[in-house]
């Protein structure tokens, strides 16, 4: 099975949930009206797509039904997808991982939403690729966060650099970098503890984590992930604009799609901040995660 | 991008000033902008259409109330059903009549149902109960070690078999270590799992039926979107939740997710985390989560400003009434829907002196539902009905039962409700008067 069937596997339900209901609707309607525009726009939101957006997407597809004289309600899904495709963007947007030299990424978000999983399923692939990777456990402040990271480590045969609980997680940073020099390694991932985004002091400290990143690595971290769990509704934008705004985020990772959450709130974010997203989960294995290819994944969600 | 929804939603409300009763298109305006304004806080959509639906029935036809414009009125309508919807203030587990009480923590992955069992030892610590943490998540990595560093920090007894042992095993162990050193609650902090795991939903239900919990609550983040729904039928299908724990309330979401759990299960929010420290556990308030959910703090401070007056004003009016006995039935509805907003009649009364024995209170409990029905007859008077109603003789009766679409038992029912609430303001009037000698006034400001 190819990585993009594997894909559509893990989404399917995502897609059932959000394609299976348009397409039963649409063939059921017989013709396009405002009931039907009524049920895509409920549609939409049910998968978290947000209200703005869904009614963007809805008077999206009514000024082209107007525009075009489409009167066969069966085009209307090929439409949104279209749109959607559009906000998401056509290209994949890989990691940035440099050529030579050490790639310093840094992994942040909310409690709980699975940065310390994403890490070591990021670890797993990349050395899979032949990558030498180290792991910073950065988070010192919740209980056994430093020894979860080590079990991930253990796991997948990684090293990781780990201070006291309670330590300055920037320091935990500086040791790692300094660490894959000496041994030679080509990617440090930095753990960072989980914060809510609307806390200024916590997000004081992980300012502070990166300029260290950027004082001993010129340029990096050259990867700033923030990781979104799909099932969280609309908070989702307040998160990706804070962290953001606070430490330059370069790509979203979207995990626990093996739920039957639609994680639509991510079409949301991209058309607001335009930030990609990079990688998704969809389990709790080292193995289930999976680029995000936002051609594919709306392909995916739309394919029957 | 909810600012845009907020300053929309003023906007309507404004343009519905002035107005003495709400009219169906009023309504419907106004709860198109709180369908939106719900929706955005994440409540799940198939529980805003039946709010919305709901609050639609209620609301029209509503007189305004003097102090407030239509438009407040619909907003206090509204936020009154949210709060009526949350339910109360619980926060109390139910504790065996033979302890130890078994206490199990379930929920999504990440919710924060390892910090809420730490949370919760530390709450029941507080009330003098000797409680024992029991570490069934042998799935994510270290999370046992997690329980186990939470259990020293709060100074609680962390049960474990370590990780390779089964959460079945671990929880019945558990239970009898407990019975063994005298621990008198047990909380079992079990793996995260999402609802659709069919074999992990079956070990939980593997350990409901081992340890027999005398709570099963369920912990949700308040950031979670549409999902909750199916998260918290799922749950409560297959396990039968006692309660809810909210947690990561200190964020800024606006936390519909609480209103959808609590609808469709039907169970108290029990308490909500409020931050990362172990004494960040509150009871639940649902008039607060309310407007947060909604969304308009200030509106909902003005409106209770008016109110106040409001409520002074009129309870004077009517204790005057009541004087000179010249309750009608306009009067009698117009009470039955105020007593519908401040809690039921025979309680507020049974809190004066003296009231509570009356006889006649009995009969006077307002059922929500009938109101609708004796809205209707009411209605259904000519005016001079509703002033004498004794001159509503039988074939008047069938009239009105027919003309409200109710029966003439109802009608009679009514009628004789209303003969009894006379008699008992008579009572009450005279009462009145001599608290009044005594320098209490019952009506007064409340
Ligand atoms: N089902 C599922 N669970 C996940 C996924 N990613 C993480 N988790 C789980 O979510 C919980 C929190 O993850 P963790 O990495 O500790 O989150 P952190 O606090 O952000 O570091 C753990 O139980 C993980 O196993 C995913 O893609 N799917
Ligand atoms: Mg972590």
């Amino acid at each position: 099975m190819g990585w993009f069937d594997r894909l559509k596997s893990g989404l399917s339900r995502t897609r059932e949930g959000l394609v299976g209901r348009i397409t039963s609707i649409v063939t059921g309607a017989g013709r396009i009206d405002e009931d039907l525009y009524d049920e895509l726009e409920e549609t939409l939101i049910q998968a978290d797509v947000g209200v703005e957006t869904s009614l963007h997407l809805v008077e999206h597809l009514r000024k082209a039904v107007a525009r075009e004289r489409i009167s066969d309600p069966e085009q209307l899904p090929g439409l949104l997808k279209d749109r959607i495709r559009e906000i998401m963007g056509q290209e994949t947007a890989p990691l940035n991982l440099q050529s030579g030299g050490l790639t310093v990424m840094m992994v942040v978000g909310v409690n709980g939403v699975g940065k310390t999983t994403t890490i070591g399923k990021l670890a797993q692939q990349l050395k899979e690729e032949g990558r030498r990777v180290l792991l910073a456990a950065g988070d010192t402040f919740r209980a056994a966060a430093i020894d979860q990271l080590e079990v991930w480590g253990q796991r997948t045969g990684v090293d990781v650099i780990r201070h006291q609980e309670g330590a300055d997680p920037a320091a935990v940073a500086f040791d790692a970098i300094a660490a894959a020099r000496s041994r030679g390694a080509d990617v440090v991932i930095v753990d960072t503890a989980g914060r809510l985004h609307t806390k200024s002091n916590l997000m004081e400290e992980l300012k502070k984590v990166r300029r260290v990143i950027d004082r001993e690595v010129p340029g990096a971290p050259h990867e700033t992930l923030l990781v979104l769990d799909a099932t969280t509704g609309q908070n989702a934008v307040q998160q990706a604009k804070a962290f953001s705004s606070a430490v330059d985020v370069s790509g979203i990772v979207l995990t626990k799609l093996d739920s039957t959450a639609k994680g639509g709130v991510v079409i949301a974010i991209a058309r607001e901040l335009n930030i990609p997203v990079k990688i998704i989960g969809i389990g709790e294995k080292a193995e289930d995660l999976r680029p995000f290819n936002p051609g594919e994944f709306v392909d995916a969600l739309f394919t029957r | 991008m909810f600012e845009n929804l907020s300053s929309k939603l003023q906007e309507t409300f404004k343009r519905l000033r002035g107005k003495g009763k709400l009219t169906e298109a009023d309504v419907s305006e106004a709860l198109r902008e709180v369908r939106l304004a719900l929706l955005e806080a994440d409540v799940n959509f198939r529980v805003v259409k039946d709010f919305v639906a709901r609050v639609k029935e209620k609301a029209v036809g509503i007189e305004v109330l003097e102090a407030l414009s239509p438009g407040q009125q619909v907003i206090k309508i509204v936020n009154d059903e949210i709060t009526a919807l949350l339910g109360g203030t619980n926060a109390r587990l139910s504790i065996a009549p033979k302890p130890p009480t078994v206490v199990l923590m379930v929920g999504l992955q990440g919710a924060g149902k390892t910090t809420a069992s730490g949370k919760l030892s530390a709450w029941l610590k507080k009330q003098g109960k000797r409680p024992l943490l029991v570490a069934a998540d042998v799935y994510r990595p270290a999370a046992i070690k997690q329980l186990q560093v939470l259990g020293q920090q709060l100074d609680v007894p962390v049960f474990s078999l370590g990780s390779d042992a089964d959460p079945v095993d671990i929880a019945r162990a558990g239970v009898e270590s407990a019975v063994k050193q005298g621990r008198d609650v047990v909380l079992v902090d079990t793996a995260g799992r999402l609802q659709v795991d069919d074999a992990l939903m079956q070990e939980l239900e593997n350990i409901k039926a081992a340890v027999h919990p005398h709570e099963i609550l369920l912990v949700v983040d308040a950031m979670t979107g549409q999902e909750a729904v199916s998260v918290a039928e799922t749950f409560n299908q297959r396990l039968g939740i006692d309660g809810v724990v909210i947690t990561k309330l200190d964020s800024d979401t606006r936390g519909g997710a609480a209103l959808s759990v609590r609808a469709v299960t039907g169970r108290p929010i029990k308490f909500v985390g409020t931050g990362e420290k172990l004494d960040a556990l509150e009871p639940f308030h649902p008039d607060r989560m309310a407007s947060r959910i909604l969304g308009m703090g200030d509106v909902l401070s003005l409106i209770e400003k008016a109110q106040a007056q409001f409520d002074e004003k009129q309870a004077m009016e009517m204790s005057q009434k009541m004087r000179k006995a010249e309750f009608t039935l306009d009067d009698f509805l117009q009470q039955l829907r105020q007593v519908r907003q401040m809690g039921p009649l025979d309680q507020l009364l049974g809190m004066l002196p003296g009231m509570g024995q009356l006889k006649q209170l009995k009969n006077v409990k307002v059922d929500e539902k009938e109101l609708v029905h004796v809205e209707a007859i009411i209605q259904s008077m000519t005016a001079q009905e509703r002033r004498s109603p004794d001159i509503i003789n039988g074939s008047r009766r069938k009239r009105i039962a027919r003309g409200s679409g109710t029966t003439v038992q109802e009608v009679n029912r009514l009628l004789r409700q209303f003969e009894e609430s006379k008699k008992m303001m008579k009572q009450f009037a005279g009462m009145e008067k001599a608290m009044r000698k005594a320098g209490r006034v019952p009506f007064g400001p409340r």
